[in-house]
């Protein structure tokens, strides 16, 4: 009974925090929906045993990407009701465009739920062992069977890394940068001399 | 009792949720991304809810690669934004084609 509520507490206000992201007039709003959205995605991961999954997108999504966005929302300077001229214009077709696709996810579903098409049983060879909680068995998948798909993914994001970088780098002219050629040619005897000044009488630099 | 076909239909409604936010924000590109973002976040909840109904953990293992691109999506799209806004001072998105070279 318990996770009944559960499931429907998550899978509402997920949804509901998803319309409210793409309908919101403030995008800093928009942003902030979007990490409930997340969470309560997270949530229903937990209802059905994913705790690595699940805890992988509090932390991405909302310790990195949503952070990145609420920078990226709040650094620039927009006039955001201009952006949102074109609101009711570009509605009905919207709307009928989710409306078809909502009809035929559902009818899918329909399918499915009256039998399906059956394209084999999974294997079990990538079964969750009964002793073994669900990280660890993630993380011994992952290190064994699937090590190249997990190097892929550390690529991908070195990647977007390197890539973000280049593209946001600029030279900005007016700043004090290191010259490390310079620096390194600098020795000790070109930077300090030693003088025994007379009492009273001061140095020349 | 909670079936698959549940968090199927909420996966599909945040899938329609996306698509939709991406036509009625057509002008503004942050709301964009975030609309895909709802979109792949969609996919990740059928990845494992098939992960969960079928006992195969390789679905959890996809859904962790589909996170990966998708942070990496969200950051090169927002450093795009970022240098689109530098040259023009907007984000609107209508006079993209206009980008020669």
């Amino acid at each position: 009974m318990i996770q009944v509520i559960a499931f429907y507490l998550f899978a509402t206000l997920c949804i509901f925090s998803g319309a409210v992201t793409i309908l919101a007039r403030n995008p800093v709003h928009s942003v902030l929906w979007l990490i409930l959205a997340f969470f309560n995605a997270a949530g229903l991961m937990v209802l059905v045993g994913a705790e690595f999954i699940a805890m992988l997108l509090v932390i991405v999504y909302v310790g990195a990407v949503a952070v990145l966005f609420l920078f990226v929302v709040m650094m620039l300077d927009i006039d955001f009701a201009e952006l949102r001229a074109g609101f009711i214009k570009n509605f009905p077709l919207g709307l009928a465009l989710a409306v078809v696709l909502f009809v035929e996810l559902f009818v899918g579903l329909v399918v499915h739920g009256a039998g399906g098409v059956q394209l084999g049983k999974a294997s079990g060879a990538a079964a969750q062992a009964a002793d073994m909680s669900n990280i660890q068995a993630i993380g011994a998948l992952l290190y064994s069977k699937y090590l190249f798909l997990f190097e892929a993914a550390g690529l991908v994001l070195l990647v977007a890394m390197i890539g973000a970088i280049v593209l946001t780098h600029r030279e900005r002219s007016g700043t004090r940068g290191q010259i490390i050629a310079k620096q390194n040619a600098r020795r000790p005897q070109d930077a300090t001399i030693n003088m025994q000044p007379e009492t009273g009488k001061g140095v020349q630099l | 009792m909670i079936g698959i076909e549940h968090y199927l239909v909420v996966s599909s409604i945040l899938f329609v949720l996306g698509v939709l936010g991406i036509f009625l924000n057509r002008k503004n590109v942050i709301i964009i991304l975030m609309a895909i973002e709802l979109i792949l976040l969609s996919v990740n909840i059928n990845f494992v809810a098939f992960s969960a109904f079928l006992g195969d953990l390789v679905g959890q293992v996809f859904a962790m690669f589909v996170l990966t691109v998708a942070a990496g999506e969200a950051a090169i799209g927002l450093a795009i934004l970022v240098i689109y806004f530098r040259g023009r001072g907007t984000i609107a998105v209508d006079d993209v084609n206009r980008m020669k070279g």
